[in-house]
């Protein structure tokens, strides 16, 4: 008889700040990041969530050695502006890994949209393995699970995500797709059967990260006795209870001073007392079986009421914007310049597209600088038009790509011959030196 | 419920945007039912429309006793109703002879803003208490502050209720340097109304800061717009391929920042040239606009085609691309929401009145001129915002409408009146 387990994942991810840039600073201007807003708002979210959580984390895991797990993703462009400006999180992570509680998951490192573009699939798994690189150069773990920025998910996706070796991966257990089922089963993709599927509950994840510390919730103050009575109450088939958040729930969605922590260093005691467990998402593709396929036709994510992509792509502008900056992206690929590959990541995370939203939605969306959608939309369309000036000017875009293809070869060639008639020079140099010290020493020597 | 209304225009005749308001509320308000409208004007011409509300011209009501017969007043003024002016005439209470009157026994008006206005405004009021003790009504409303000192006499007269509207103040005309007389008649018209409607949350305030007035009875009403008519939406753009429109429509006058429209047309036109400006109408700053665009060398392409009215206007704003309202105060500014009814993209400034209700548009600061060129450029380069705000913002302004007005103003009189429960 299996017991009952809890999966707990975490995201980290921070966008970039674009700076406030105007059409006439199109090719003049070629920087386009806020670095002190990036600097101060990851320093606040460090100080005030990721360290307190993680220092957490490392003594849950001490304390319940081999019993508690977590799982946790970070983005690409998260860990870069962790490691600029707040390497503490970096080294508290290190340690948590230590631990050997903890699972890093694959992501896209833009953190982006690229799942959704048109003809792109090579480029979203070029994203995908850029952070699956990172993540085994920092922690020496090679993800074996895949979240999609967002929980994005659909067939389509699955079936990359399949091809690309994954598992499993995580998705939002959302109401629409699912109906009568229940997220507390393990389910796989109806394309590829091999990519196993975990679908997040809603309403547990989201007591914790939206309702905590909120007094005119009804079950407030949550305690973890209550929390871990609610997961022991589900049906006794339902063995899989996933519960996803960002990271930033502890401390900046629910604030520490309601004692979220307290809560979560609880838990694993309550849950042991009802017999509960903890898995990473890898433990929990392992042991269960999948009940059924599921099909999703058009993409979901945790994102919003609609749980959709409405909150990125659902106006003109945002579309326009969207594909404006994929149609580039071929040519990016091809480019070697460091600058623009770093530009190109930065641009591509979702939260740009976010702030271009024009829904409305409840307690109104935290637009950053912008004063409005508009607003967003034409900054960001300035910096495109200037990056895509920059891209064009790396790879002329009267030629076409296979043409270019062919040119970067030769060059390359050309390089290597070059290195190649170089390290000859040398060595003809460096023989020559040679005999000319020994006739050197020689006419001395007469 | 009988309304005793003072105003100063009224179409086809207009001079602004009063006179547009003034009907587009009035008729909000009568077809809320059961109101019955005296719309007091200086000089109606006759063409006004009189199906929801009777007119009373001020130029036809006796102030000195004459005793013309039947046919002659009924052919000096023929649109008007001949018993009316006896009974005017049985209500002349004081001797007027001293003021310059015709044959009639009625003061002359220019019903424009002349000269001699503070002489018009009074001579308004004299007439206004003929008119307030022949008509039978149960509250005063009063259309800006040429109308107050008749409003206040009429309330003297009848100890009926007065509610002033705002449809500006002299702060938004002079950019702070307000003329004193006309501040001295905007206040007092304030301290005796019983209640005050200002057209946006922006004149309320000055109505409470500046006019010291108890934030309890001063009220907003925001202003709203006509359905345009078929002829009027039948209108063809002007085709121009290959070229985007930019335009201003208003007074070149200081409160209406057009410095600040050339400023950022100058910016625009440095990083690209397919862009035409077109500055519409006439005013004090004119010449100078004139000579500002010269000097920043964009004369080329920045043109002042002059004043435009009725259909004109409409052909003006189809052909455009992008309208732009950069006022530095502006009480309401009911252009911005008929560029919308036209379809085109609208940049106003935050210091409009109109931006309070206005969300499918782009809001700038008046004097940030980066930001307004940012968006001249954007709307220009990126045809998905042209679409959006195209389409979205006729969406939203067509939800704007007078009945709805007319439905919140009876709802005023009511409380006012203490009829409601």
């Amino acid at each position: 008889m299996k017991t009952k387990t809890i999966c707990m994942y975490f995201e980290i991810h921070q966008s970039v700040h674009l700076k406030r840039y105007r059409f006439f600073d199109i090719g003049t201007d070629h920087y386009y990041f806020d670095d002190y807003a990036n600097d101060s708002s990851i320093n606040y979210i460090a100080e005030n969530s990721y360290i307190p959580a993680l220092k957490t984390f490392i003594q849950m895991a001490r304390d319940y050695k081999g019993y508690f797990k977590l799982a946790l993703s970070l983005s690409g462009v998260g860990l870069e502006q962790l490691e600029q400006y707040s390497p503490a999180v970096i080294d508290l992570l290190k340690e948590l890994n230590e631990t050997g509680c903890c699972e890093f998951l694959a992501e896209p490192y833009s953190h982006g949209l690229s799942s959704l573009a048109d003809n792109w699939s090579e480029g979203f798994r070029e994203d995908v393995q850029m952070l699956s690189d990172k993540i085994f150069e920092l922690f020496g773990q090679r993800p074996k699970v895949f979240r999609n920025s967002s929980l994005l998910y659909d067939d389509e996706i699955g079936a990359m995500v399949a091809d690309m070796g994954f598992k499993g991966i995580l998705t939002e257990g959302a109401k629409h797709i699912l109906g009568w089922k229940s997220p507390h089963y393990l389910y796989h993709c109806c394309m590829n059967p091999d990519l196993k599927i975990l679908l997040r509950d809603y309403k547990l994840s989201d007591d914790l990260s939206l309702r905590f510390a909120n007094p005119s919730w009804k079950s407030y103050p949550l305690m973890s006795d209550t929390y871990a009575d609610w997961i022991a109450e589900l049906p006794e088939e339902e063995k899989v209870i996933n519960i996803f958040m960002h990271l930033c729930a502890f401390g900046i969605y629910q604030p520490l001073s309601s004692n979220i922590l307290e809560f979560m260093k609880a838990l694993p005691a309550e849950a042991r007392k009802r017999g509960i467990t903890f898995s990473t998402p890898s433990e929990v593709v392992e042991n269960n079986e999948s009940i059924a396929p599921l099909e999703v036709p058009y993409p979901m994510s945790w994102t919003d009421e609609e749980r959709d992509v409405s909150t990125w792509l659902g106006n003109v502008m945002q579309r326009e914007a969207f594909n404006k900056l994929y149609s580039i992206g071929d040519r990016v690929r091809l480019c070697t310049d460091r600058r623009i590959r770093q530009d190109w990541n930065y641009l591509q995370a979702t939260n740009n597209f976010r702030f271009m939203t024009t829904k409305n939605v409840e307690g109104g969306i935290d637009r950053g600088i912008y004063e409005s959608a508009y607003d967003a939309f034409t900054n960001y369309m300035n910096i495109l038009a200037d990056f895509i000036n920059r891209v064009h000017w790396a790879m002329p875009a009267d030629m076409d790509l296979e043409e270019l293809n062919a040119f970067q070869t030769t060059i390359r060639n050309q390089d290597k011959e070059i290195q190649a008639l170089e390290k000859t020079i040398a060595r003809m140099k460096a023989a020559q030196k040679v005999k000319k010290q020994k006739t050197e020493k020689k006419t001395a020597e007469k | 419920m009988n309304v005793l209304m003072f105003g100063w225009e009224f179409p086809p005749h207009i001079l602004g945007g009063l006179g547009t308001a003034s009907f587009g509320l009035t008729r909000g308000l009568a077809h809320q039912g059961d109101v019955n409208i005296t719309f007091c004007l200086p000089k109606p011409w006759g063409d006004e429309d009189q199906s929801f509300m009777k007119i009373v011209g001020m130029n036809t009501v006796p102030v000195v006793w004459r005793n013309p017969d039947r046919q002659y007043v009924e052919s000096r003024h023929p649109w008007m109703d001949a018993s009316d002016y006896y009974r005017f005439r049985d209500h002349i209470y004081a001797d007027f002879n001293y003021i310059g009157t015709d044959d009639l026994g009625c003061i002359n008006f220019s019903g424009r803003y002349p000269d001699n206005l503070h002489e018009e405004i009074n001579n308004y009021s004299i007439v206004a208490g003929v008119v307030a003790r022949t008509e039978q009504f149960d509250i005063i409303h009063s259309h800006d502050w040429l109308t107050y000192p008749a409003g206040i006499h009429a309330k003297q007269v009848s100890g009926k209720p007065l509610v002033i509207h705002v449809h500006a103040t002299d702060f938004d005309r002079s950019r702070g340097n307000v003329n004193p007389t006309v501040y001295a008649i905007e206040k007092n018209g304030m301290d005796y109304a019983d209640h005050i409607m200002c057209v946006s949350e922006l004149t309320r305030q000055t109505v409470i800061n500046k006019y010291h007035q108890d934030p309890r009875k001063v009220s907003t009403m925001h202003n709203a717009v006509e359905p345009l008519p078929q002829e009027i939406q039948d209108i063809k753009p002007i085709e121009h391929p290959g070229e985007k429109w930019v335009t201003f429509l208003g007074r070149i006058t200081m409160q209406k920042g057009p410095e600040y429209f050339v400023e950022a047309a100058s910016m625009v036109l440095k990083s690209t040239r397919d862009i035409r400006f077109c500055m519409a109408g006439s005013g004090d700053m004119m010449n100078a606009m004139i000579r500002l665009a010269a000097e920043r060398g964009i004369a080329d392409r920045f043109h002042f085609p002059g004043f435009m009215k009725g259909r004109q206007v409409y052909e003006c704003l189809k052909a455009s691309d992008v309208y732009i309202m950069p006022s530095v105060s502006e009480p309401f500014g009911i252009s911005p929401l008929e560029a919308m009814q036209c379809m085109v993209p609208t940049i106003i400034s935050k210091q409009s009145g109109c931006a309070e209700i206005l969300d499918k548009c782009i809001k700038v600061d008046y004097w940030d001129i980066h930001a307004m060129a940012d968006a001249i450029y954007s709307i220009c380069t990126n045809d998905s915002l042209y679409q959006y705000l195209k389409v979205e913002g006729k969406k939203e302004v067509d939800a704007i409408t007078w009945d709805k007005v007319g439905e919140r103003i009876l709802n005023r009189y009511l409380e006012i009146l203490g009829w409601k429960r």
